[in-house]
């Protein structure tokens, strides 16, 4: 077993996270006397195309509001286009029919043929909220034009709008009356960061062998052809490059192919292998720098930034020990006792696979490189928790946004103990905040406990895991917190596509989505206008080790509490079984 | 109730007043379950279960209610004719919830208690007492009533030997009162019309002359009376700190809420059927019932406390404030130095002996009575071997206001005079002499040192000066670091001159001061202050402090005050006594304080409680989760040991609390992080351990007894 894979994975990003939250800060945060200066002038030239006006001064609802008409916008728009994707006449070379086209079995398992809507209402929801969780398989169901006109191009803004509303919440924590323009913002983030991360990825990608290109499939004919019955074979391909890029820089996590990330085209090599990991988890990274550099409270970021990778840290090394046995299944067995390779592209192994996975639940990417239903229970069990705590670095600026609500509390009660009144960034935490701090991390639970309790209990859950007992309960509870954390993995084994799963996971997603980021800025706007309070030695420090223990404390305590019974449920009765001899 | 607590004293040793004081607190130092206040607490909280109190408290009433479910559940296992152990449980389990919901009724009822014996020992002297009630000033022909009659506006005449009939202010007369039965304070206190000692007290007594008073309370709105409705559920109202834990306990009551039902249904999938009275046990040990139940408790007793100290909260907002204060303004004179100026050193001048002024100076303070003469005489005692007589045939000049100096005509036909240097410098001047060399020096040495120079003469020339210095109270300086620590700014107020207030500021380690204070000027600061966020305390007495005392986030009136005064302040000191803003801040502190750390204790608990409660509950349907049970519970009773024991570990420790909520966490005046780092230690440490250790031996002790009964 070789450390050096996760070595790697973890020494690139934060290397590169430092210098890009700098550009961040630089691009993105612009003070009035830089506004449309210099590079700005692009993004301010962008955004008069669209709407002759200066940019605005939002308040937080302005700004909020702002941000939930745009991503109605686009979920209508996407809907539209999804729902008539045949009848859009170009870009679309295979002639790739209605995505409803799929049909389903339903739970007495009768086969139902193009009827399924909903199918379309997930994939709007799942990529409208930056999730990705995907019920079709990109490269049988979807055009070109739905790839890129609807996936690629969700997949840019809905990140942006993440990062808008942290740089928003940012600002009023620090005082800022003026939260910003939400479309100026947007218009930055898509111009100085998402744009080019992505362009310099997607050449760095086709470099390295992903395919690029608007070609139809290519058709090959095989050498057996007539052993195996098979004599020509279909061979999709696309704009995959882009769509790559993208995917692993915006936690998105979406596949061009279904099997995402396992599939040659999207990561050939170990190589592609370490630069998605690496840009999966950059740009998260960068945020928390980026807000360091806002606050002008490099130490508090960092406090964050160690707490989060602390977390991950400690995820993967469990998951890469746990990978690195033998299945419970070859146990025993005469074959090599190895690392466990079920379900792993033999290309990747047993060890970056099992870093991909805790990486990409943390963050909330949920691109998979191996089929996570077939990680040893307790590898399993890492990407589940990265998600029930989300706020592992987590979506661009949903991580913070998610971490803010976790301080809230711990300040609260750390600032109890101090003898104060306690307060956040020299900002007294009164009630109205931790009532919207406590919403947002009772939702959590709420979504996902309740959901796996409906589908664990009937036979909409029953009828479509994959395997009984407590790893069929597994692939629910999943399935469920993956859609509440917006993260978009699959466990897989479960036979997600029917309207239950579709519309059950989709109201999840954007519950999981939407109040998670509202609240958090409307905490940042009652904040913002109260007055500060000067620090003394009798403040509580959110700047030093102490608050960094404490804030792991709360987000394990209250993490660990409210899903401790499913966790035990699921993986660890799972792990339990299998440790039987 | 056997609750004769002494409040003062009629001995009169003037020099025994501090340790009186400490004695009255002592004796008023409730034990803390004094068994008459048990008695009635046992009482009340049977009469809160009622649900329109309870709902009051989420978490408790979500305890009620599972109580309420467990006990229909049991009575329909009798029925149906469930097997004796399985009822056993049930009615146990019911009688365990019903004992949680008990034990924290207790909790608050009994600070509720504690709080109203602590102000009835205030008041025990406010009983019935005639009154002579007159019609206006004018016509003093009045007649007879009862005090409790006395409404808002009314005068009384009060003579010698008389108790005044209720809270008031002197509107006419001026007379010494004995107040000791309040403050326990024996010296009697002058009380006077239209100064800033105008304010006199329910149930103290008047020694001397007559007085005319105003009645500025009717009855039960005195600032006590208002006090003990604080103090008693119905009128207490939650305050906003109190809100917000409230909300966060609430809400981790419902998440735990949602875990537990949504717990039932995904036990189906493994073909499982909880039992509802389990899951409903499970329920109350993750909820946060711990602090649930003593977050009432903890509030009043803040307020108690509060009162234990002679300070009576006009609300419960302002104890909490007290912990937030920023800049504390402390008057210089009683608080930061001792009252009065004391002779440090005499300098001689002109070719004068230094044994001969000390013997001079001393003989010029013969008569003279104010403490700063007293402390020249000491010093002259000590310097000169001067024995203290004056020559018979001494003529002593008083101190008056025109000569602005004293002295003393010796027989030997030499004058004496000592006042201030300008005066005496001028005195000599019309007798023919002139100030000698250095003489001017030698006074701005000791004006810019922080210290009065006082000029001696003896007949027209001086021969010397007395240095008179501010004396530091022992301890003030390191009273002060510590402050700093907690940090607090200490702003000294004072009357002198920007100079001599430097010096002494710099010499206590103040961190500012504010010199020749005037109400404006102190307005003007805390205003400032709030400004810039922070949180200001001032203690004040006089009618013109009202404006400040109403401005600053935290006024203590004193009691001695003007009625204004005490109204514009959230507080009344009944000692009067300047240091007391310093206790205030540790109190409001400590109220904080304990609330956070018994939360951190109620969560902390949880993880232990699930080690206990879920391997026990899936026993049968996954017998692997026995390696959960990290504790080695249900050893022989079966899964039902396991959850009885942490329902009774869970309800349990809030009688165990007790103490530490009414006490309050131990108070250190250090930084927030160490601060935070050893209650996080002990109250978060200390709760993820106890219960594990605490269930274990439960299970120990409850496991046979199950035995007997059946319970497997």
């Amino acid at each position: 077993m070789s450390w050096l894979h996760p070595f790697w994975a973890f020494a690139l990003p934060i290397a590169a996270s430092f210098p890009l939250g700098w550009l961040m800060w630089r691009s993105l945060d612009v003070p009035e006397s830089r506004e449309g200066r210099g590079l700005d002038r692009l993004a301010m030239f962008f955004t008069r195309l669209i709407g002759k006006r200066s940019p605005a001064q939002m308040d937080w609802k302005r700004y909020a509001l702002s941000m939930l008409a745009f991503n109605a916008a686009l979920f209508v728009l996407t809907f539209v286009l999804l729902f008539f994707q045949d009848k859009i006449p170009f870009l679309n070379p295979d002639a790739k029919g209605p995505l409803t086209a799929l049909g389903y079995k339903d739970t007495l398992g009768i086969q139902h043929d193009g009827a399924d809507t909903a199918v379309i209402f997930n994939t709007v929801c799942s990529f409208v909220t930056n999730t990705n969780l995907q019920h079709y398989s990109g490269e049988q169901h979807l055009s070109y034009f739905s790839q890129l006109g609807c996936i690629v191009w969700l997949m840019f803004v809905t990140p942006a709008s993440g990062l808008c509303v942290m740089l928003a919440t940012v600002r009023g924590l620090r005082g800022d009356k003026n939260l910003g323009d939400f479309y100026v913002d947007l218009m930055r983030s898509l111009l100085y960061v998402l744009g080019p991360t992505c362009l310099i990825l997607a050449v760095g990608l086709v470099g390295l062998g992903v395919p690029m290109t608007f070609e139809k499939a290519a058709a090959a004919t095989t050498v057996d052809g007539v052993a195996t019955k098979m004599e020509t074979q279909t061979i999709a391909r696309g704009p995959v490059a882009a769509l790559v890029a993208i995917k692993q820089a915006g936690t998105n996590g979406g596949g061009f192919f279904g099997p995402n990330s396992a599939h040659p085209f999207e990561n050939p090599s170990p190589w592609t292998n370490l630069l998605s990991i690496a840009s999966i988890v950059v740009l998260p990274m960068a945020s928390i720098v980026m807000a360091g550099l806002m606050l002008k409270n490099m130490k508090h970021a960092m406090v964050i930034y160690g707490v989060m990778l602390t977390f991950l840290v400690i995820g993967a090394t469990v998951a890469i020990v746990a990978e690195s046995k033998p299945s419970a299944a070859a146990r025993g067995l005469p074959v090599v006792q190895g690392p466990n390779m079920e379900g792993k592209e033999v290309r990747n192994g047993a060890v970056a696979s099992a870093t991909w996975a805790a990486i990409t639940t943390a963050t909330s990417n949920g691109s998979v490189n191996s089929m996570h239903d077939s990680l040893n229970p307790i590898a399993g069990l890492v990407p589940m928790v990265m998600m029930m705590l989300n706020v592992v670095f987590s979506g661009i600026g949903a991580g913070f946004e998610n971490m803010l609500m976790y301080m809230i509390v711990a300040v609260f009660i750390s600032g109890l103990m101090v003898g104060r009144t306690p307060e956040y960034l020299g900002k007294k935490v009164e009630a109205k905040e931790v009532k919207l701090a406590m919403i947002v991390i009772l939702l959590h639970p709420l979504l996902i406990c309740c959901g796996t309790a409906l589908f664990a209990a009937t036979t909409w859950g029953t009828s479509t895991v994959a395997n009984p007992s407590s790893h069929g309960f597994s692939e629910i509870l999943y399935e469920f917190t993956s859609a509440a954390a917006n993260n978009g993995s699959g466990f897989e084994g479960l036979a997600d596509n029917n309207p239950w799963w579709n519309i059950g996971t989709g109201i999840v997603l954007l519950l999981g989505r939407f109040p998670a980021l509202v609240l958090p800025l409307a905490i940042a706007g009652f904040l913002s206008v109260k007055k500060r309070v000067p620090q003394t030695s009798g403040t509580l420090r959110t700047d030093d080790i102490t608050f960094a223990g404490m804030l792991m404390g709360t987000v394990l305590l209250v993490g660990a509490l409210s899903f401790m019974p499913a966790i035990v449920l699921g993986p660890i009765s799972d792990q339990l079984a299998s440790a039987k001899p | 109730m056997s609750l004769d607590i002494q409040v003062g004293s009629p001995t009169r040793d003037a020099s025994g007043v501090n340790a009186l004081k400490l004695q009255r607190r002592g004796t008023r130092k409730l034990r803390l379950f004094e068994p008459a206040l048990v008695r009635m607490a046992v009482i009340q909280s049977f009469k809160m279960l009622d649900p329109r109190n309870m709902a009051r408290n989420p978490v408790m009433f979500l305890v009620e209610i599972g109580t309420v479910l467990t006990a229909v559940v049991t009575i329909e296992s009798v029925f149906l004719g469930a097997a004796i152990g399985m009822i056993v449980y049930q009615a146990a389990l019911t009688i365990l919830l019903f004992m949680t919901v008990l034990f924290a009724n207790f909790a608050e009822a009994l600070a509720e208690a504690r709080g109203k014996a602590q102000a009835d020992s205030l008041r025990a002297t406010r009983a019935d007492t005639p009154a002579y009630l007159i019609p206006s000033r004018d016509n003093q022909s009045g007649k007879i009533v009862s005090s409790t009659t006395l409404r808002s506006g009314d005068l009384v005449v009060v003579e010698t030997g008389e108790v005044i009939p209720t809270d008031g202010e002197v509107v006419e007369g001026v007379a010494s009162v004995d107040e000791s039965a309040i403050t326990g304070e024996s010296a009697p206190v002058i009380r006077e019309a239209g100064g800033d000692h105008s304010g006199v007290t329910g149930g103290t007594r008047v020694l001397s002359d007559r007085i005319v008073i105003q009645v500025t309370a009717g009855p039960g709105e005195s600032f006590l009376d208002k006090m003990i409705a604080l103090v008693e559920g119905a009128s207490r109202q939650k305050t906003p700190n109190e809100i917000a834990l409230t909300i966060v306990l609430a809400a981790f009551s419902l998440i735990f809420l949602i875990v537990t039902a949504t717990l039932y249904p995904m036990a189906r999938y493994f073909n499982l059927t909880l039992e509802i009275p389990t899951l409903i046990a499970l329920l109350v040990c993750l909820i946060p019932t711990t602090i649930g139940a003593l977050l009432a408790a903890i509030g009043i007793a803040g307020m108690d406390r509060a009162l234990a100290a002679n300070i009576i909260a006009k609300s419960g907002k302002a104890v909490e404030v007290a912990g937030d204060i920023d800049t504390l303004l402390l008057d210089k004179t009683g608080t930061i130095t001792i009252g009065n100026r004391r002779a440090t050193e005499f300098v001689p001048l002109g070719g004068t002996s230094p044994l001969d002024l000390a013997r001079l100076a001393g003989l010029a303070s013969m008569a003279d009575t104010t403490p700063e003469g007293k402390s020249i005489l000491e010093l002259a005692r000590q310097q000169a071997d001067f024995d203290g007589e004056a020559p018979s045939g001494s003529r002593f000049i008083d101190f008056t206001a025109q000569t602005r100096m004293s002295g003393v005509d010796l027989p030997g036909g030499s004058s004496l005079r000592k006042g201030a240097p300008n005066t005496v410098a001028t005195y000599i001047q019309g007798l023919g002499g002139r100030p000698p060399e250095g003489y001017q020096a030698a006074v701005d040495v000791i004006a810019s040192g922080g210290a009065t120079p006082l000029a001696v003469s003896e007949d027209n020339r001086i021969i010397g000066v007395v240095k008179l210095e501010d004396i530091l109270k022992p301890g003030i300086r390191e009273r002060f670091a510590r402050l700093r620590q907690m940090g607090l700014r200490v702003v000294m107020v004072t009357g002198d001159n920007p100079l001599t207030a430097k010096s002494i500021a710099l010499e206590a380690g103040v961190d500012g001061f504010i010199a020749q204070a005037t109400p404006e000027v102190k307005l003007a600061y805390i205003r400032k202050e709030q400004e810039g966020g922070r949180l200001v305390a001032m203690m004040g007495d006089g009618t013109n402090d009202a404006p400040a005392l109403a401005q600053a986030d935290i006024g203590v009136a004193m009691n001695s005050g003007t009625q204004a005064a005490k109204e514009a302040g959230n507080m009344v000191d009944l000692d009067s006594d300047p240091t007391k803003l310093i206790e205030v801040v540790e109190i409001g502190k400590q109220l904080l304080m304990t609330r956070g750390a018994l939360t951190t204790f109620s969560i902390a608990n949880d993880l232990a409680k699930y080690f206990a409660v879920i391997p026990a509950m899936f026993i049968v349907t996954l017998p692997g989760l026995k390696v959960l049970d990290l504790m080695g519970l249900a050893t022989r009773g079966g899964a039902y040991s396991a959850i009885l024991s942490a329902v009774i570990f869970n309800a349990i420790i809030i009688p165990l609390l007790i103490p530490i909520a009414l006490q309050g966490v131990r108070y250190r005046p250090v930084g927030a992080g160490a601060l935070l780092r050893r209650n996080l230690l002990i109250y978060g440490l200390g709760g993820v351990i106890a219960p594990f250790v605490g269930i274990k031996l439960i299970d120990l002790a409850i496991d046979p007894l199950l035995a007997i009964v059946g319970i497997k």
